[in-house]
């Protein structure tokens, strides 16, 4: 019989389940995994010194380019920071759209999660479906900001405008017309908000279609059930948060133990995991799903009584509206100095942390009185998540350490950032 | 409308909660710390390097504290501080090219800094602790004794998550944590030369990177495609006008 040496070997960076630029290095005896060495950096853009380089407002959409598939979320924690050093007030109605975008881009990330994480572990179809209402949820992005992803649409003292009365309708083309077209467009004859509705109606049917394809699937469980547990001190010892950390059976949510935005007002239940094992995190992730969905509806309910403004009167900050520019001297002074210097933060450190779909995001902001940050560093839950790797993968298989890598929903945007 | 330095209730009840741990702290460590402050419902505290291991401990297991995560660790080179690039107090003949030609952070020496500034050292590590227990967060400075060799004994026998965190402020700021047990570049280049989040490297970079066709292969050369360029000059404006707006408003009765 041929002896068998261990050996090493490359996962990635150009592997489809490597999510993105992972270069995994895996020390292999046979097939099992002996060590593993994550190398990354291979996106490495140096977020953090770029914004040292810019006033405070410019750095607003880079944050969307951290994680890249929960955007909002990251400009919520940057835009605290910020807040938080100026004392600057945010109207209600901002917080409240601001929650209601936050738990919008937690649905987006964990569309986007169960669709590659199936795909990772053999399954298509739930790839497809996830991506369907993905796009629903993009054109909400883009209804109100402009873009489908980087929508840079909080700003410190608000967001950048109010939620719109209509909503972008199909064209009619050679492939839809008439009928089909009528069918697409049904939801989009309100506001935003009347869309927006009609998703959190349909939204909970479609999750229990993805439970369909998976939760008792046996091929689903056979990879997921008992692969990578992460016990409770585990978790904690590597600063794990968010459904890693959930999952694993810590109860622990930055929405409910220190609540910011108007996440003390709504109503929802945390997700709790028993095992710590893929399966679980997949489970939690899927109630998290449904629960986003709660939240969005009493935000609709809420936007829908209350107009109001939704960005801070304080011109130091926030610019004036163009009618107001037109007429009055003073706004013109505040316009022109805002968007030719900017606004000079106080001198002081603020972390600012958000519950991100991924975990804990947070901004560590330094000012020393400058219209530019002085330095920030943006805690990535990801980063956190993937330096565990060596310890939690050590004695699997290889095909086990793919479920792991998809199930730690990693993203490389924010790992180097 | 309230002004802007009115805190809503909830977070009076937060500052209340951080000076008092502040104080816990103050009595806990005593000389260990350096400062020990509560701004914003957020507690700071700053050790010695020498106390850096022990005060750590001391967060992580008594029962009073019970820190179990380290959320974050960064570096932070403080070189530069309250530097502006835009002189507003100086007329000169330069112009507009004071802003953008100016000594900018990244663009002077240590020896050139600003010295009217209570900053003792020029590399700082900044650890921020989560309990998950008492749900409470703690923010742990320490200066690193040489600028020329930044040090400070390694967490990663506290907690296994300090690791990367490490890493990375070695990686990038070229701080070295003794007992680390696998200090290695982590988000630059193999083969990466100088610490890039330093304040003194360049915006634009040292090298840059392309292929060469007569070699056959990539090579690093100076940086000539790019130049250093301030789009918008820093400015430093310390002059209460948030207060006074503020106040002005409150006389005003609110606009």
């Amino acid at each position: 019989m041929a002896e068998i040496r261990s050996y090493t070997m490359n996962f990635g960076p150009q592997h489809p389940a490597a999510h993105g630029v992972l270069r995994l290095v895996l020390e292999m005896d046979g097939e099992t995994v002996v060590r593993a060495d994550p190398h990354i950096g291979l996106l490495h853009r140096a977020t953090e010194k770029l914004a040292e380089s810019k006033p405070f407002n410019h750095s607003i959409g880079y944050m969307d380019r951290l994680d890249y598939v929960s955007m909002m979320c990251n400009e919520h924690a940057y835009v605290r920071a910020i807040e938080n050093l100026m004392g600057v007030d945010v109207p209600d109605r901002a917080l409240w759209i601001r929650t209601m975008f936050d738990e919008i881009t937690r649905i987006l990330n964990h569309l986007m999660w169960i669709g590659t994480a199936a795909l990772d572990l053999g399954a298509m179809a739930v790839f497809l479906y996830a991506f369907r209402e993905r796009e629903e949820l993009m054109d909400c992005y883009e209804a109100v900001s402009g873009t489908r992803m980087h929508a840079t649409y909080y700003r410190p003292g608000g967001v950048y405008r109010d939620l719109p009365g209509h909503m972008p309708k199909y064209q009619e083309s050679k492939w839809r017309k008439g009928k089909d077209l009528a069918r697409f467009n049904a939801a989009r004859e309100g506001s935003l908000l009347d869309f927006i509705d009609a998703f959190t109606q349909t939204f909970p049917q479609r999750v229990d279609e993805y439970e369909e394809l998976l939760t008792s699937n046996r091929i689903w469980k056979q990879r997921t059930v008992d692969i990578g547990v992460v016990s409770p001190e585990q978790a904690l010892d590597w600063g794990m948060s968010g459904p890693m950390l959930r999952a694993s059976g810590v109860e622990w949510d930055l929405r409910k133990k220190q609540p910011y935005a108007k996440y003390a007002e709504v109503d929802f239940d945390i997700p709790v995991g028993v095992s710590g094992d893929c399966y679980d995190r997949y489970l939690v992730r899927v109630e998290e799903m449904r629960q986003s969905n709660r939240i969005i509806r009493q935000c609709v309910e809420w936007l829908r009584a209350n107009p109001g403004p939704v960005i801070t009167r304080n011109f130091k900050v926030a610019p004036p509206t163009r009618t107001e520019m037109k007429e009055s001297m003073e706004a013109l002074i505040h316009h022109f100095k805002l968007f030719t210097e900017g606004y000079s933060v106080p001198a002081g450190e603020s972390y600012a942390a958000v519950e991100a779909p991924k975990g804990e995001f947070a901004c560590y902001l330094i000012s020393d009185g400058a219209n530019k940050p002085f330095r920030l560093k943006c805690r990535a839950p990801s980063f956190a998540h993937l330096s565990s790797m060596d310890e939690i993968v050590r004695g699997h298989m290889l095909a086990d350490v793919v479920a792991m890598i998809s199930t730690y929903d990693v993203v490389f945007g924010e790992v180097d950032r | 409308m309230k002004s802007m330095f009115d805190n809503s209730a909830a977070t009076q009840g937060a500052i209340a909660a951080a000076e008092a741990f502040a104080q816990s702290l103050a009595a806990r460590f005593g000389e260990r710390l350096t400062r020990c402050v509560a701004e914003r419902g957020e507690t700071t505290i700053e050790v010695a390097p020498q106390a850096w291991l022990e005060v750590m401990t001391a967060l992580r297991d008594e029962a009073d504290f019970r820190f179990e995560q380290l959320t974050d660790l960064c570096g932070v080179d403080y070189l530069s501080w309250g530097e502006a690039e835009w002189d507003t107090t100086d007329v000169s003949a330069e112009g507009f090219s004071r802003g953008v030609e100016g000594e900018g952070p990244g663009r002077f020496s240590w020896a050139g800094r600003p010295r009217d500034v209570a900053i003792p050292h020029r590399f700082a590590v900044v650890a921020h602790l989560l309990s998950i227990s008492h749900n409470r967060r703690v923010r742990v400075r320490a200066f690193c004794d040489d600028d020329e060799l930044p040090s400070l004994p390694t967490l990663t026998g506290l907690w296994s998550g300090a690791n990367w965190f490490e890493r990375e402020a070695f990686d990038l700021f070229g701080i070295v944590f003794e007992g680390h047990p696998d200090l290695r570049r982590i988000l630059t280049d193999y083969g990466f030369v100088g610490h890039p989040f330093r304040k003194d490297f360049p915006l634009i970079g040292n090298v840059e990177v392309r292929y060469d066709p007569e070699k056959q292969r990539v090579v690093y050369e100076p940086v000539t495609s790019v130049e250093p360029r301030v789009l918008v000059p820093r400015v430093v404006r310390d002059d209460s006008r948030f207060e006074q707006a503020s106040a002005e408003r409150k006389l005003g009765g609110g606009r």
